[in-house]
């Protein structure tokens, strides 16, 4: 296999671990606008991200960051007065076909069906609205079942039983007859979850599942979730505001701010030295042992509305780095490589971190190059 | 003496009111319930003689609230009773932060809600240290849990509360300055002059400028309104405030800002909170007393830094065990499976038993008292801290 020798080349590039993950899905450049009367609202302006195979990639942000339209824009389930206005989403099948753009698929198209609930799946926030009242749980699970599999409702049903099973509901073939009423909260994020999951889907995409739940009960969730994510290599993209979370979860991180990435890297790079001020101001201002009793070092402001985002860098106003004719003109910074293969969007970086240095454009489009190789040859699954 | 401590932790709130609580013991406290409404005759708690600061602002015994479930059909029964809030009993000191912390459903908010009264507790007392110009020493103790309505609204002043929901709390159609000095038109308090003079006042103080009187609330942001939230609550200038998951709808920016005013105000005010969190590192930020609750029952009852240096009850440690830690590095553990216990239909026993790991064997068949555990004062109900006769 030529992807065989790959890992070994580019470790010092990738990840220390040593071994390169191809990519399960990479945006590049996606836009995705809301048309209002009063102008367009670009609610995700410019993400670039990519998800390794059989890994958990991280969003995280706050209110209003784009985090959430991110992820509704790759199952495009964006509607109207929303669009994606530019930008790719490609998706690279587990078995090695040939890649598919999501962002250009036609609305109606069965591509687009077998992507949605099929190839990429999705847990919601909030298990109440996202199950149907007046439906059983089971016929919710075999619903998915039936669109993507061939199977009669029979069998459909069995494997909605197992699912609930697996995903830890006692007395699985009791609750299967029950509706999402006769549930606690808990319970119903897991039928969500196996529904999520009936599928066997490459791509699993959560959307704070466990922010309406209790820290016990999200507990449960987040080792659920972990461990079906190990067992059966499904690449994870995990939106969620807390950060102890992504600390808990998540392979790497990318933070947004205001519509844009403006940290990316591993989980470690991101939370014990974070680059982007932003990350670090967020990051310090969680009440931690050495804070108790004291002030807390707040960010200053707060997020400023999508219809009056400053110009340059959007985050100086609230910045305490920023400094004037630098951060506040022009348009806002581009996401630079650094070393260690992390990258961040500030202008001061290599001013702040006197030790880090941004990669030279061969030394990116190298390890771009070597990425792309992995990710196009039909290697299947790696990580099995 | 406290002065050192005191500039190097501005808030934490001083020595003396510690060794206050330290002295207290269970047994003394339930006899006072009944025996001793008096506060100031409380037997061994709050002897004649101490500093007027070291008695508690409330004292809350055996409060419990129960909702009755009621048959379907035209006639309803009451066919049994949901045990939101069952025997609590806690002091609150002059000038500290009390959390009340557990899962939904531990009734924290209810228990909170009962002492204000918006809900009428079923048994218990709660008797609270009204400010009182006309009775001697300004000072005058009430049961609120008794206390006819008529004499409650003019107490109400005194006790206010800080909502969860900034967004649901305000109303859309009040501009602010309506908002905020609606406590003041209710009591009947000022000109109306005055009363624009102390909205305006209040503003300043919690971060926002007076021309935001004139907007209405969907113009701010969510921490902005939670500002809002807290002006109007205290502009009566009250001594006990409730917030009620106060912070736990903000981003974590702007959460930083808001616990910052609100410790800021406490030293300003002197203000007592309640504050009701699922946040542990927000409570342990902020509160000088835990109580953590399960089941509508208070299971353990200690100083912030004891509890989180050294929780005692099993559900304390795994609610602490769960909270995800920011360090990658430290791995959060599953210790508690199951979920709460249903407070219309609680087990035997200890409420806690079926999701308990160290259950053993009287767990399932007596209930544990809540009652002090170690010299520091702290309190915890559970059978493997203090074995019942006879096991």
């Amino acid at each position: 296999m030529p992807t065989a020798t790959l890992p070994a080349s580019t470790s010092t590039v990738q990840a220390p671990s040593g071994a390169v993950s191809p990519c399960a899905l990479r945006i590049e450049n996606l836009k995705t606008h809301f048309m209002t009367d009063d102008g367009a609202i670009p609610a995700v302006d410019g993400v670039s991200l990519s998800l390794s195979r059989g890994k958990v990639l991280a969003i995280v942000g706050e209110s209003g960051c784009g985090k959430s339209v991110t992820s509704y824009s790759i199952l495009r389930l964006i509607r109207p007065p929303g669009q994606i206005v530019d930008g790719s989403i490609m998706y690279y099948p587990g078995d090695g076909t040939r890649p598919i753009d999501i962002a250009k698929l036609n609305e109606k198209s069965d591509d687009l069906y077998r992507v949605r609930g099929g190839y990429i799946s999705m847990i919601f926030q909030e298990p109440m609205t996202a199950l149907s009242p007046v439906h059983t749980v089971g016929n919710q699970i075999s619903e998915a079942i039936l669109l993507h599999q061939k199977l009669t409702p029979a069998q459909a049903r069995e494997k909605a039983i197992e699912m609930l099973r697996k995903v830890g509901i006692p007395g699985a073939e009791r609750r299967i007859d029950q509706y999402p009423h006769e549930m606690s909260g808990g319970m119903r994020q897991r039928v969500v979850i196996a529904m999520a999951l009936v599928c066997d889907p490459d791509i699993l995409i959560a959307d704070e599942p466990t922010t309406a739940l209790d820290v016990t009960i999200q507990a449960q969730i987040l080792k659920l979730i972990k461990d079906l994510q190990a067992s059966r290599g499904t690449s994870v993209v995990f939106i969620t505001h807390d950060l102890g979370v992504v600390a808990q979860i998540a392979h790497d991180v990318a933070v947004m701010y205001l519509g844009r990435v403006v940290e990316n890297g591993s989980v470690r790079q991101v939370l014990k030295s974070a680059l982007h001020p932003y990350t670090q101001a967020l990051l310090k201002s969680i009440p931690s042992l050495g804070t108790r009793g004291a002030r807390l070092p707040a960010i200053r402001g707060s997020v400023p509305s999508l219809t009056n985002i400053p110009p340059g860098c959007p985050f100086h106003p609230r910045c305490e780095h920023a400094v004037r004719g630098r951060c506040d003109v022009g348009g806002p910074p581009a996401l630079r490589t650094f070393t260690g293969n992390r990258k961040a969007a500030c202008v001061r970086i290599e001013e702040i971190h006197p030790t880090v240095r941004e990669l030279t454009a061969a030394e990116v489009a190298a390890a771009d190059t070597l990425a792309a190789e992995v990710t196009a040859a039909p290697a299947g699954r790696h990580n099995h | 003496m406290g002065k050192f401590e005191l500039s190097h932790r501005p808030y934490t709130f001083p020595a003396t009111f510690r060794l206050r609580i330290n002295t207290m013991s269970s047994s003394t406290l339930s006899s006072i319930s009944v025996a001793h409404p008096n506060l100031a005759d409380a037997n061994g708690v709050a002897p004649h003689g101490q500093t007027i600061t070291s008695e508690p602002l409330l004292r809350v015994r055996n409060l419990c609230k129960y909702f009755p479930i009621k048959s379907k059909g035209i006639i309803s029964r009451v066919i049994g009773k949901v045990k939101a809030v069952d025997n609590a009993s806690f002091d609150l000191y002059p000038g500290e932060t009390l959390g009340l912390v557990g899962e939904s459903g531990s009734g924290k908010t209810t228990c909170a809600r009962t002492i204000l009264r918006a809900l009428s507790p079923t048994s218990g007392t709660a008797h609270f240290r009204a400010k009182d110009p006309s009775a001697p020493g300004g000072h005058r103790v009430v049961d609120l849990a008794t206390l006819p309505d008529r004499d409650l609204k003019p107490l109400r002043t005194q006790m206010q509360m800080i909502f969860q929901d900034p967004y649901s709390s305000l109303n859309p159609r009040m501009t602010v300055g309506d908002i905020i000095s609606e406590p003041l038109l209710i009591h009947n308090i000022g000109t109306p002059a005055e009363r624009k003079d102390k909205v305006v006042a209040i503003l300043r103080k919690v971060g926002l400028k007076p021309e935001h009187m004139n907007r209405y609330p969907h113009a701010f942001s969510g921490g902005q309104r939670q500002r809002i939230g807290i002006a109007r609550a205290l502009i009566m200038r009250p001594s006990l405030v409730v917030a009620d998951e106060a912070v736990s709808a903000l981003d974590v920016s702007v959460q930083a800002q808001v616990i910052n005013l609100l410790m800021d105000l406490q030293q300003e005010f002197n203000l007592t909170y309640i504050f009701v969190a699922h946040n542990l590192s927000v409570v342990r930020h902020i509160c000088n007393r835990v109580a953590v609750m399960y089941a509508g029952r208070i299971v353990e009852l200690a100083e912030t830094e004891e509890l989180f240096s050294n929780p005692r009850h099993p559900y304390t440690q795994g609610l602490m065990a769960a909270e995800p830690n920011i360090d990658p590095d430290i791995p959060m553990q599953f210790a508690l499976a199951g979920e709460v216990a249903d407070t219309g239909n609680l087990p035997p026993g200890c409420a806690f038993h079926p999701r308990c790991p160290k259950k053993f064997a009287p767990c399932d068949k007596q209930e544990p008292v809540l009652q002090k555990v170690a010299p520091s004062g702290c309190q915890a109900s559970c059978h493997l801290l203090t074995p019942p006769a006879g096991s």
